[in-house]
């Protein structure tokens, strides 16, 4: 891909974007969803149709420059506005992050759980410094994020779209290592839970009709 | 008298069977909503009403009542119902089930509420992290639409109804309504002064009503139950069923759905395994998701979880996310995570907001080390006091309600955490002065 630099940012940007074929049947779908006129309802939705397609074409889902301006012209909107929502949203990466992105939530009710245990393991088994950092090898980026809604399943980490629930250390480095040789353990709880019941097995909803 | 399997709205709360419409219709969902339908706008308003049902957003407010400030006559602009799904108070993790466990009571419920709004369309807006549970509503919105549910002619009742979903991008904000129909018009999410309110000038400047997911949800079986069913549940004014998320440090945390106004010892005992430790090892609760207000051993011990009792606490039910520390918990450490997240989360619109809540995560910071003097803490109440209730929306206030509690309920440990500081650092200054 060819990069230049961006003396504003130091943050290597691709000289242009188009949106693939893929994208495009998205975008079919996505714009269809709003009333005449109120194409800039899209906006959200086809930057995140840019950072897919970015994970697609180069391994990193980020939004570069060219992909909000690409944006911008497709919904008619002028390109500052396209940027000012790329930038309040904290699901946007606006420069490129690693293959895949560890998200920890260290809100207090996963901290209470011992989210620390989780990013030290990211820290240690994925090689990373600290929040923000991506791994030598490309491998993986570490952020630290708000509150992700899953808090009876605490602490959590987020890959990517997956949330991976009921986490330790030891889940999290056996997670990063399945990770780093390919692999994509299924998500949710790793001690077996039952989704959002009790350990154990669910006390309610026991006597329901149906299947 | 906890509540019995047969009164549960959310039979599939755990995932447990399909959620697909075939299994959703064996366990009753879809079932007669035509005939609903046809019973008319005034008949849907007046039984939601009569059930007492209030929002189970965090706010409260009667659900029936909200319904009824859209415009009775439809003008040349179009009705719109929005159906909050930005699940992002911490602590709260309930909405999430729904979506992809239980789609259809919610899709169900946005047809009948669109229909006692007047609305012929509406968004339900997924927090952008949802992004496994957005598929498996959009799957479930596909079923409804090809099986006649959802599209023109609806169920067949003569009503036509479209539903969309729009992902979010990571902004507790757009859980704010205003925020949220920023959101939605391709805006940043920052809240609108009120009045107008949605109702008259909401999204697309159109009549809108924004409802929580749970509180749209359990609208169909409130109806085919009838009022009194629901209102039977809890005390008056505070009726109906709720999903409690019980988490933090209880043995088996979980969310489940039981009755209103069950004491909170009940809850967290029956529920969640009990307390780490034993009951005796509580140390506080912050009972309805991060903005309430936390509650010592002593008020838990009885008080009961609904709005009106835990407001004589002075707190909140809030979203019923039920956040339990035992007495290993640094208290300040905790609200001061807390404090964290409302400074990271302010969108930096109101002054009081943005420079506050950054000020007080500051203080915070210091008071967990206990690098403060004590007189500061008079100071941080204060400060609480000054932002409270002067900014467009109540993000700030649920910024510094928690502080607010800590200092309420324990102060004298902020205070020892001072003189521990003091004595750690004077011990080697009075060597030194030697």
């Amino acid at each position: 891909m060819d990069a230049e630099l961006s003396t504003a940012t130091e943050i290597p940007q691709p000289e242009s974007f188009s949106f693939d074929e893929e994208s495009l049947k998205a975008i079919d779908v996505i714009v269809k969803r709003y009333p005449p006129g109120r194409q800039a309802s899209a906006v959200i939705p086809l930057l995140y149709v840019v950072q897919r397609q970015m994970r697609r074409s180069t391994g990193s889902a980020w939004v570069p420059n060219k992909g909000m301006d690409a944006v911008a012209e497709r919904l008619g909107m002028a390109p500052i506005r396209v940027y000012e929502v790329a930038t309040f949203y904290f699901m946007f990466n606006m420069k490129p992050i690693g293959r895949h992105h560890l998200q920890v939530c260290a809100t207090t009710p996963c901290w209470l759980r011992g989210s620390d245990e989780v990013s030290r393991a990211c820290r240690d088994a994925g090689k990373l410094g600290g929040w923000g950092q991506t791994s030598e090898d490309g491998m993986f980026t570490l952020s630290e994020v708000e509150c992700l809604g899953g808090c009876v399943n605490a602490p959590i980490l987020q890959v990517d779209d997956d949330y991976y629930e009921d986490m330790d250390y030891e889940s999290t480095v056996k997670l990063i290592e399945a990770l780093r040789r390919g692999e994509r353990p299924a998500p949710g709880s790793v001690i077996g839970r039952q989704t959002s019941a009790p350990e154990g097995g669910p006390q309610t909803l026991l006597d329901v009709p149906g299947e | 008298m906890a509540l019995s399997d047969k009164d549960r709205i959310f039979t599939n709360l755990y995932g447990l069977q399909d959620w697909r419409l075939p299994a959703a219709r064996k366990r009753g969902q879809w079932d007669g909503t035509k005939a609903l339908i046809e019973k008319g706008r005034d008949w849907i308003i007046e039984e939601v009403k009569n059930s007492g049902l209030r929002g189970r957003g965090g706010a409260g407010f009667p659900t029936g009542l909200k319904w009824s400030f859209m415009p009775k006559q439809p003008g040349d602009r179009p009705h719109y119902l929005v159906v909050n799904a930005d699940e992002s108070e911490p602590g709260t993790c309930k909405d999430r089930d729904i979506l992809r466990h239980d789609p259809h009571t919610l899709i169900e419920g946005c047809l009948i509420a669109g229909v006692a709004m007047g609305a012929h369309a509406g968004y339900i807006y997924v927090r952008g992290e949802y992004y496994n549970e957005h598929l498996v509503l959009q799957a479930a919105i596909d079923e409804a639409y090809a099986a006649g549910l959802l599209g023109p002619n609806a169920c067949g009742a003569g009503w036509d109804f479209d539903l969309y979903v729009h992902r979010g991008a990571g902004a507790y904000i757009c859980g704010e309504e205003t925020a949220l129909i920023e959101s939605l018009e391709g805006k940043k999410g920052m809240p609108r002064l009120k009045p107008p309110f949605p109702a008259a000038v909401g999204l697309y400047g159109c009549p809108s009503t924004v409802n929580n997911v749970e509180t749209i949800a359990v609208v169909p079986t409130i109806l085919r139950r009838g009022a009194p069913w629901f209102a039977g549940f809890g005390r008056p004014k505070n009726s109906g069923t709720k999903i409690f998320c019980i988490q933090g440090h209880v043995n088996k945390p979980c969310n489940v759905e039981e009755e209103m106004s069950i004491p909170l010892r009940e809850l967290i005992e029956k529920h969640a395994g009990g307390v780490r430790g034993g009951w005796d090892n509580l140390l506080a609760v912050i009972p309805g998701g991060s903005s309430t207000p936390m509650i010592p051993k002593a008020v838990c011990d009885d008080v009961l979880m609904d709005f009106d009792a835990l407001r004589e606490h002075k707190t909140g039910l809030g979203t019923a996310g039920v956040i339990v520390m035992d007495k290993s918990t640094d208290l300040i450490k905790a609200i001061a995570r807390l404090s964290t997240f409302y400074k990271h989360e302010s969108c930096g619109q109101c002054t009081p907001c943005r420079e506050g809540m950054g000020w007080v995560k500051r203080m915070m910071d210091r008071m967990v080390e206990g690098r403060a003097e004590v007189t500061e803490i008079d100071v941080l109440e204060q400060v609480t006091r000054q932002i409270e209730g002067h900014t467009i929306c109540a993000l700030a206030d649920g910024g510094v309600w928690p502080v607010q509690g800590l200092i309420r309920h324990f102060r004298p440990m902020m205070e020892e955490r001072i003189a521990a500081y003091k004595a750690g650092k004077a011990a080697p200054m009075a060597l030194a002065a030697e």
